[in-house]
């Protein structure tokens, strides 16, 4: 039992007035300790929805989320304290996840008082290493969100998401709103935390590129289902499925080396359809250029092609 | 010169606030030529899109105050330009569209009456037929399926690549020489993106018109320009052919901000660039990047550069290329 985190086969829908939203759709996947396993996808994959229901902000429609083992498939509000401890996140935009009207400090005390982690004497000088952490300087503990640049501030999301010593952080898109420059330092500290203290990472980013350089292993979505899973090196080197490869090939880059990486240049086409009305057979087809009779028909299952390679797509069926 | 459509000289825009002045632009200058597709990059806060509402005169005032400098569009200067002759200039000269076509499109009226409203202040024509007829090309010139059905849709019932095709249309209803694209697939997925900047280089080759490219990424910019201008903190601190550029970045911040890009190869992450874009209220003398610059000089800190032709192709305003630039 060497998995952090397995889910298996989840599910979520949503109710809405113009009907059900599948959002997620036969979700698979683990993750080790120490390992960033990387979810991409573009708007509306349900990349958001996966991680919101590990983290139990969303009671799933079906399927099992497994902590070391033990079964967490419940609501937020049932989970042991102990659990949530171990699992936390930090979100996209730390202008809207950091309350303005508490000082830094006042906002990295929230989870040590709430968990009882530390005595009243040793609060004050666990704000300051939990700061360091994050290589931001103490002084930092008397200021206010809005004082700080947006990268600032997401360096005390992170410090927050660590007060409890976690071995799992969810980051949900945390660079996304970021300049490359002030990216660039966030992801070199999350790496550098990670080494030093073995966790298990859930990245989820729409950026390819950002994604070859910090996951272990990747899974992309669409549409709610994951159409393939492989180890990075694999995933960017040698990509099956058609929309993987047409997504690869859409990413502006910035030297010859990256260019000579690519798919051949694969013109987008289409839209991504609504999850409402979802399209039959592979929810890709409409798009695909590959798609044929059977892709309309029936909807492919996920397969291994190789050990640790897996592929939702009728073009690597039996 | 007779090939120059827009020549920026020496821009140097503030912008008045509680205490004193935002000294945000100082001293921009650029040029596009005809059919041009020229890219504009740099970072939030460093003020690609305060250049362009300058040129497009839509700088709101106060609290922006244009302190110095010269707009010339087909030699004629945009600053001193009467309301009239603005709007003239905008319905027949440049356009412009912009990051978030949400927020650009009036979500209380249909397409169509956005469109037509457009296309009638364009043509000062009011035949309803003809109106419609034009509205309907445009929406056509934007490989927007089904355009009657688009033009009773409202903004909502579209996603986000449709507005924008709709907000493109909107711009280029009328044949326009310079079109002022300012981050037109940011807020898209990267497959929309795509297509977007896909539709506005073949709209460009069509109709013969030059484009400036605004945007955050060097990817971008490298796919879709010929020629780029680098920006920070309100300078233009280097200009090149975008090939030249990519292959031989000069200055320390064009370099620094090319290694903290995510490379596909995952060669991994450079540390970034130390310290924070300066506060405009009380910027750096001299350089504006000398306090995060690895290699500051002296110099650098009392005189402020001038760009220095390095090449034919390639000009650089940093003191660690040419003697010039002390001047």
């Amino acid at each position: 039992m060497d998995e952090l985190l397995v889910v298996e086969g989840l599910r979520k829908f949503f109710a809405t007035s113009r009907g059900i939203v599948r959002a997620v759709q036969d979700v698979s996947f683990a993750i080790r300790p120490g390992e960033t396993f990387g979810l991409v996808g573009e708007s509306g994959s349900g990349k958001s929805t996966v991680a919101y229901t590990v983290m139990g902000m969303y009671r799933p429609s079906g399927g099992r989320i497994l902590f070391r083992g033990q079964d967490i498939t419940m609501p937020h509000a049932r989970r042991p304290l102990a659990l949530k401890k171990e699992l936390q996140i930090v979100f996209q935009d730390p202008g809207s996840s950091l309350n303005p009207r508490r000082s830094i400090r006042e906002i990295l005390e929230l989870p040590l008082r709430v968990h009882r982690l530390v005595d009243g004497r040793r609060l004050r000088e666990r704000v300051e290493e939990l700061l360091n952490i994050v290589e931001l300087p103490p002084d930092y503990a008397e200021k206010y969100p809005r004082a700080l640049g947006g990268g600032e501030k997401q360096m005390v999301a992170i410090a927050r998401a660590l007060a409890t010593e976690p071995s799992l952080l969810v980051l949900d898109e945390p660079t996304s709103a970021l300049d490359v420059s002030i990216q660039a330092k966030i992801i070199n500290t999350l790496v550098r935390i990670q080494k030093e203290r073995h966790l298990g990472y859930l990245f989820i980013t729409h950026d390819l590129s950002l994604m070859r350089n910090i996951a272990h292993r990747v899974a992309i979505m669409y549409l709610g289902r994951i159409m393939e899973l492989a180890p990075a090196q694999v995933f960017f080197e040698r990509p099956l499925h058609p929309y993987t490869q047409m997504l690869l090939s859409s990413i502006p880059v910035i030297s010859e080396e990256e260019e000579r990486l690519k798919p051949a240049k694969i013109v987008s086409t289409g839209e991504i359809p609504s999850p409402v009305n979802l399209p039959p057979g592979c929810v890709f087809h409409p798009r695909c250029r590959e798609a044929w009779e059977v892709c309309r028909r029936e909807e492919p299952g996920m397969r291994e092609v190789e050990v640790g390679h897996l592929v939702r797509c009728h073009l690597y069926g039996a | 010169m007779q090939d120059v459509l827009l020549d920026v000289q020496n821009l140097v825009v503030h912008f008045r606030v509680y205490g004193g002045y935002l000294k945000v632009l100082d001293g921009v200058t650029l040029q596009v030529r005809r059919q041009e597709r020229v890219g504009l990059v740099g970072e939030t806060g460093c003020g690609k899109t305060t250049t362009m509402k300058t040129i497009m005169g839509i700088l709101p005032k106060p609290p922006g105050v244009v302190r110095g400098g010269r707009i010339l569009f087909k030699g004629r200067d945009v600053l001193s330009m009467r309301p009239q002759e603005l709007e003239h200039l905008r319905r027949s000269g440049i356009s412009m569209i912009f990051q978030d076509p949400t927020a650009a499109l009036n979500p209380v009226f249909t397409v169509g009456e956005q469109l037509e409203d457009a296309i009638r202040y364009a043509l000062g024509r009011r035949d309803h037929a003809s109106v419609r007829e034009v509205a309907l090309s445009a929406l056509q010139s934007v490989a927007l399926p089904d355009p009657p059905r688009i033009l009773e849709s409202y903004p909502v019932q579209l996603s986000g690549g449709m507005r924008q095709r709709v907000c493109i249309a909107l711009a280029l209803a009328y044949p326009k020489e310079l079109l002022i694209a300012d981050e037109p697939g940011t807020s898209l997925d990267v497959t929309i993106q795509d297509q977007i900047l896909r539709l506005i280089h073949r709209l460009a080759e069509e109709r013969k018109m030059a484009v400036i490219l605004i945007s955050h990424s060097l990817g971008v910019i490298r796919e879709w320009t010929e020629r780029v201008y680098v920006m920070y903190a309100g300078t233009i601190v280097e200009e090149a052919k975008t090939g030249e550029l990519f292959a031989r970045p000069l200055h320390p911040y064009t370099g620094a901000l090319m290694r903290c890009v995510p490379k596909l190869t995952g060669t991994g992450i450079a540390e970034g660039i130390p310290g924070r874009i300066p506060d405009y209220f009380d910027p750096p003398a001299g350089c504006r990047f000398h306090p995060r610059c690895p290699h500051c000089m002296d110099i650098c800190r009392q005189r402020k550069p001038q760009l220095f032709p390095v090449d034919e192709n390639h000009r650089v305003a940093c003191f660690l290329f040419g003697r010039n630039s002390r001047g």
